[in-house]
């Protein structure tokens, strides 16, 4: 199935960026993406393939190949691939919502124009779809927030979301896999480990798996 | 073993990074100033990926608690073995008890410091660098500190008495980014046509200058306002080292060896690989400018640095031949 074409830039001499991107994320251009990035990694002088939110960055050895022609083989491979969704693993996700280590809870609830319980059972009645891992190891962009729940990020992020935190921003959901800067909003914490560097597999998600989260705790 | 005597946390262990593992979310990472460190190692005849020590904050010093050899190049600074001063970008013995010193830099930003058969610390997803935001690779996942010991892996090194420089013919006269700004090359990236034509024209005419918001994740610069023909709202994207963001604020940021893997905001340009070293070597206050570049262009740069690192090699080999023969 084809979704659109995508706009194809340059990311310096060795990367392409092809966005397939048309107004709001969409799951079905999601699972081309995922399916494209695997088959880009076949291609002659290909190094890298990461899908992003509706978009792949492909990391190429210019030497080995050029631009122009690997946007070409690019383009045919979004137009000829088949978007097939990705045999993910499923996960179960425990969260202690609120308290001092979801401290934006409240706020949400109130955002949301919901108690704190109903924004929790939303959050934690819906699947989730790893989108991409990015920005930090193991950090993934979850889809399938409940639209109810939306709520636009922090206007100054904070300079240190913990480890574990559960968070959400517009649209989207995720899991802080280490203590880093962050403008989402805080909702709660797991234990749940997402990276370990010195593991065989360092990143426990994987693009394709399924999240649901369960309540562990509501501490308003 | 080594031990670190005189040192601040920027100064990290680095090889020449991490690879392969951007769909984990995990950046390349490895020597901002990736030329330095490979010729450092090239030197002492090491593979040009050891682990060597990225010396960011000056100055540093270090104990060889073994007789062994040492390079140090990047920064243009004074440096010295025992009571010995060396030239730049110089590859010379030292014996037990000694200590390196390498004092702040008169030009460029970032020292390297290669040993002979590279620090011995074990490879974490492929590297030895460290990634401080992760907490991994190089030395316990941090910046080094006084007292931290670190040990080398056996090696046979031979130098002439005295040492071996090497000097490169792009470095030299360079500019410094305070007499003079420092050029580099970039290429369009995917949302050079949203912004407007003033900020398109400001954005190769003018001088940029490096704020004190500069570090191996990116470095914030400031000078004129960029603005957006209308606001943009992206989707979350890969993004490599050089790519230079321009989040609302107008002021741009270059990210670098250990940015995020993926960013948001929308990018006007580029720089191109073989300049990244000029920014690694660019101090806090530098002034920057932007010149485009073909594609062509940027791959030939490309080509011959990598020509250079095999004729590097090559000389190294051949003398060390003579070194041998009789």
């Amino acid at each position: 199935m084809v979704v659109g074409t995508p706009h194809i830039s340059l990311a310096g001499s060795g990367a392409l960026l092809l966005d397939g991107a048309q107004g709001a994320f969409n799951d079905t251009t999601q699972e081309l993406v995922w399916a494209v990035a695997n088959a880009a990694l076949t291609l002659e002088g290909v190094c890298e393939a990461v899908p992003g939110m509706n978009n792949l960055l492909i990391v190429f050895d210019p030497l080995a190949t050029d631009a122009p022609s690997l946007s070409e083989q690019l383009k045919s491979l979004w137009a000829s691939t088949d978007a097939h969704a990705v045999a993910g693993t499923h996960h179960t996700i425990p969260v202690h919502y609120g308290g001092a280590r979801g401290e934006d809870l409240a706020g949400w609830a109130t955002h949301c124009g919901l108690s704190v319980d109903e924004t929790v059972r939303h959050h934690a009645a819906a699947t989730y779809t790893v989108a991409a891992i990015g920005a930090m190891p193991g950090f993934p962009y979850l889809s399938g927030l409940d639209p109810r729940l939306a709520w636009a990020r922090r206007s100054t992020p904070r300079l240190k979301v913990t480890e574990g935190a559960v968070i959400i921003a517009g649209a989207q959901a995720g899991i802080m896999p280490m203590t880093a800067p962050s403008g989402w909003h805080i909702i709660g914490h797991t234990d749940v480990k997402l990276f370990k560097a010195e593991a065989e597999l360092p990143v426990l998600l994987r693009p394709g798996d399924k999240i649901r989260f369960a309540i562990a705790g509501i501490e308003a | 073993m080594i031990e670190i005597l005189t040192t601040g946390l920027p100064n990290t262990v680095q090889d020449l990074g991490r690879p392969g593992h951007l769909a984990l979310g995990v950046s390349h990472g490895g020597a901002m100033d990736r030329q330095a460190l490979a010729i450092a190692n090239l030197m002492l005849g090491n593979d040009p990926s050891a682990a060597g020590i990225e010396v960011a904050l000056h100055p540093f010093r270090l104990r060889a608690h073994i007789d062994t050899a040492v390079a140090v190049t990047g920064a243009e600074c004074a440096v010295s073995v025992g009571d010995r001063p060396c030239p730049p970008w110089w590859a010379m013995t030292i014996r037990a008890g000694e200590t390196l010193v390498l004092e702040a830099p008169r030009v460029g930003a970032r020292s390297y410091i290669a040993f002979a058969g590279g620090l011995d610390l074990p490879s974490v997803m492929g590297s030895r660098a460290t990634d401080v935001k992760g907490g991994f690779g190089g030395f316990a996942g941090r910046g080094l500190s006084r007292g931290d010991r670190l040990a080398l892996n056996p090696a046979q090194c031979r130098l002439p008495a005295g040492g071996i420089g090497a000097a490169l013919e792009e470095r030299r006269g360079a500019a410094d980014g305070a007499a003079s700004a420092i050029e580099l090359r970039v290429l369009p990236a995917a949302e050079f046509d949203a912004f407007t034509p003033e900020a398109q024209a400001a954005f190769t005419g003018s001088e940029w200058s490096i704020t004190n918001d500069a570090n191996r994740m990116g470095y914030r610069l400031s000078g004129e306002t960029l603005s957006l023909l209308s606001p943009l709202e992206l989707l979350s994207h890969g993004i490599v080292p050089g790519t230079v963001q321009v989040p609302p604020s107008g002021q741009p940021i270059i990210q670098l060896a250990d940015a995020n893997t993926c960013g948001g905001y929308p990018k006007i340009a580029t720089v191109i690989e073989a300049d990244l070293w000029r920014l690694a070597q660019a101090p806090v206050g530098a002034r920057l400018r932007f010149s485009p570049v073909s594609i062509e262009a940027s791959t030939a740069a490309l080509r011959a640095n990598r020509q250079q690192r095999r004729d590097f090699i090559a000389a190294r080999n051949l003398m060390a031949g003579e070194q041998r023969a009789p």
